[in-house]
């Protein structure tokens, strides 16, 4: 009992069960992912799995396209959520609280529910199923993502500064694209990262609500560890996390690491 | 139309948040050049009145003009004024020669001429070579310095300064006002200042606007406010003071302490209630009694730098504070000489608590938001509107605020020498006074009760 009182009396053993969590959950796969994509399926190295990806031209092209419809998705959230966390962050406090539990509400039923009930609106609405579902899918269920961040970001902005630009002469449009919209980057890029990333690997949606038309990366991945193509399927992990990483870095680099203004990273 | 000589004129403004007056009917000119401190404790509307000029806020009404052209209604970005913030507001997206070009870039000066411009500003403001430093890794100090290089850059009509030194220490404070006071000279500019800095206000202005509660209290200059304040509220909040309740008993003849003393000031008529103020620098102690206007015992003594400052107790039971380069050791009995010149007699501005009520029966009078019990009063029935006379020292104040028959914060204390004469905000925001011996403090939250016998009530007029 004394034991455990000592070993629980420093703060910083508290995080003694989460780091127990993060070595079996989160480091050890990673580890199991890069070992079996360099292995063949009797467990010797090998290079074969990746350069299994780069003569196949189709699963490339899927590669491609889900890269193509993050981007899509990405911007059409960007599009939509900047003027939004925009306005919010204009708002007087109480209204804004509201509109921001607005946006957030959907968060709260599950992912899978929502897209069902969107595959549900399509047929009630006549509307086919497809790119044009899949898209509108991932936008609604990742649009809070791009939001919250600029929103916090923006919201968190000295007011003094606009004032200031303001006084030296600058249009409200020039206080925007000279003040605002720089400042609001790390918001920005923070969302970006938030919704870029996951919709990469996304394939429960675009079963969904493509009726399995469209195949994405994910799916892929999906197809070939169902199949116990463990290795391939390894393989294929790795070089999207490698992506993920190379993109990570990037929006990281792009703003000396102010990402943590965001409240979100 | 003939050019007015004040770049800026205010008349009549006022402005309000929801229901809270902050500015109440402001009129104001400046003179083309001057150094003008809008001076007054927090929340007097010294601010709010420098973002009007600024155009940051649009006064609810009156109007403003800059440079002989209104410009009420303007937007800050066609104004010829630039502001220097109290939190600096530098853009941390630049570095400090974008910060500075930045007015100039959006009016589309050439790029040579930008550069010529942003380096003599940096000069001014003793920061050369800092053009390519980023503005986080700048001081407080310096990181104010660009702040005022970016507006003075622009050639302002008028240069508006929020409470620019209030972020620095003390040594920088010093160093920087009088910076400030050479810049001004150099640049030949209108200044508007917002300080609550008594110190400041007087070592910089040409003129000093007191302001309080959202009023003017009095524009003079330094010295005109200083030797002249004009009621007790600016005597108490420029420099230290002596403030008495006396009675003018004819011209050039004030009695107060129970003495009668010569002064200098006509024109009050007789045995008319007044103010007077005694700086405690004009006040000569000796250790002769017999020679003395007036005699007392040295409570305390402390040693102040230049001087000593000592409070001391008179028979009659005032407080008087003195400065004096001798000490007296404390319990010594000491004689007290005040110059006639040095007794400045102020109008009081009010001598009792004039407020309006409704009579609600023959013995309850409804007023600052309760209902008060009052002794039969004749002549006037339930339901009409009367005025009501208090005495400030029949407000009687209670610790708890439900023990009151209203409650109140106390917003401003004044030392009298034998009383503290403060002013109470009920909830319902008029004002009440009340004499007392009690110490309170600044904000405190009390009740308010009032004697039936101490209300004196009449029909109104």
């Amino acid at each position: 009992m004394g034991r455990l009182f000592r070993l629980f009396g420093r703060r910083s053993n508290w995080a003694l069960p989460y780091a127990v969590f993060l070595v079996i959950f989160v480091v050890l796969p990673l580890l199991l992912i890069v070992l079996y994509a360099f292995q063949d399926a009797e467990g010797n190295f090998t290079l074969e799995n990746f350069v299994h990806f780069f003569n196949q031209p189709e699963v490339i092209r899927t590669f491609v396209y889900s890269v193509g419809i993050a981007f899509v998705t990405t911007a059409i959230c960007l599009l939509l959520g900047y003027p939004a966390a925009y306005i919010m962050s204009r708002m007087r406090s109480n209204s804004a609280v509201i509109v921001v539990m607005l946006f957030i509400l959907p968060m709260w039923i599950n992912m899978l529910i929502r897209t069902m009930a969107t595959v549900t609106l399509f047929d009630f609405l006549k509307m086919p199923l497809g790119q044009g579902a899949l898209v509108f899918g991932m936008v609604y269920n990742y649009l809070p993502f791009m939001i919250y961040p600029i929103y916090n970001v923006l919201q968190k902005m000295d007011h003094n500064l606009i004032e200031a630009a303001e006084d030296l002469g600058a249009k409200p449009r020039q206080v925007f694209a000279r003040v605002v919209l720089p400042l609001s980057m790390p918001g920005v890029m923070s969302g970006v990262m938030m919704v870029f990333l996951p919709t990469i690997s996304t394939f429960a949606l675009a079963e969904m609500l493509t009726l399995n038309k469209i195949r994405l990366f994910g799916t892929v991945i999906q197809e070939n560890i169902n199949n116990t193509m463990w290795n391939y399927g390894a393989a294929l992990s790795f070089i999207m996390l490698i992506i993920i990483g190379i993109t990570s870095i990037f929006t990281y680099r792009s703003k000396d690491g102010n990402l943590n203004d965001t409240g979100l990273i | 139309m003939v050019k007015s000589n004040y770049i800026i004129e205010l008349t009549n403004v006022s402005k309000s948040f929801g229901d809270k007056v902050v500015l109440d009917d402001v009129s104001l000119s400046v003179k083309q050049g001057e150094f003008l401190t809008i001076l007054g404790p927090s929340g007097c509307g010294k601010t709010t009145l420098l973002r009007l000029l600024a155009g940051f806020n649009t006064a609810s009404e009156g109007e403003i003009r800059i440079g002989g052209e209104v410009v009420t209604d303007t937007p800050p970005h066609k104004r010829p004024v630039n502001t220097v913030f109290q939190r600096y507001a530098l853009f941390p997206n630049y570095n400090v020669f974008d910060n500075i070009a930045f007015g100039l870039k959006l009016k589309g000066v050439e790029r040579k001429q930008i550069e010529t411009r942003v380096k003599r500003a940096l000069k001014m403001v003793g920061m050369t070579d800092y053009e390519h430093r980023d503005v986080d890794s700048l001081s407080g100090g310096q990181q104010q310095r660009v702040a005022i290089a970016r507006a003075i850059v622009n050639r302002p009509q008028v240069l508006l300064l929020d409470e620019p030194l209030a972020a620095l220490d003390l040594k920088m404070r010093k160093d920087m006002q009088m910076e400030l006071k050479e810049m001004h000279r150099s640049l030949g500019i209108t200044f508007v200042y917002v300080t609550h800095d008594q110190e400041e206000a007087l070592t910089l202005s040409d003129t000093i606007v007191v302001m309080s509660e959202g009023r003017i209290q009095q524009i003079g200059t330094p010295m005109d406010i200083y030797n002249e304040p004009c009621n007790s509220f600016v005597a108490d909040f420029i420099g230290e003071s002596n403030i008495l309740n006396a009675v003018m008993v004819r011209d050039r003849l004030v009695r107060f302490m129970g003495k009668e003393f010569e002064c200098v000031d006509t024109g009050f008529g007789e045995d008319v209630p007044v103010d007077v103020v005694i700086r405690p620098e004009d006040v000569y102690i000796i250790a002769q009694r017999s020679s003395a206007m007036f005699t007392g015992t040295v409570r305390s003594c402390t040693f102040k730098g230049v001087h000593y400052e000592m409070f001391v107790d008179t028979p009659d039971g005032y407080e008087i504070m003195i400065q004096d380069y001798n000490r007296f050791e404390v319990g010594t009995e000491v004689g007290m000489i005040v110059k006639p010149s040095d007794i400045h007699v102020m109008r009081k501005e009010r001598v009792c608590n004039t407020l309006e009520g409704v009579m609600k029966d023959a013995t309850h009078v409804e007023m600052l938001g309760g209902v008060f019990e009052c002794t039969p009063a004749e002549g006037v029935e339930a339901g009409e509107k009367v005025r009501v006379e208090v005495d400030f020292g029949d407000v009687e104040l209670t610790d708890d605020s439900s023990d009151g028959t209203v409650g109140g914060t106390i917003r401003f204390i004044l030392y009298k020498g034998d009383r503290f004469h403060l002013t109470v905000r009920t909830e319902e925001g008029i004002n009440i006074y009340a004499d007392t011996h009690d110490v309170w403090e600044d904000l405190d939250e009390v009740g308010i009760k009032i004697r039936p016998q101490s209300l004196r009530i009449s029909r109104m007029q």
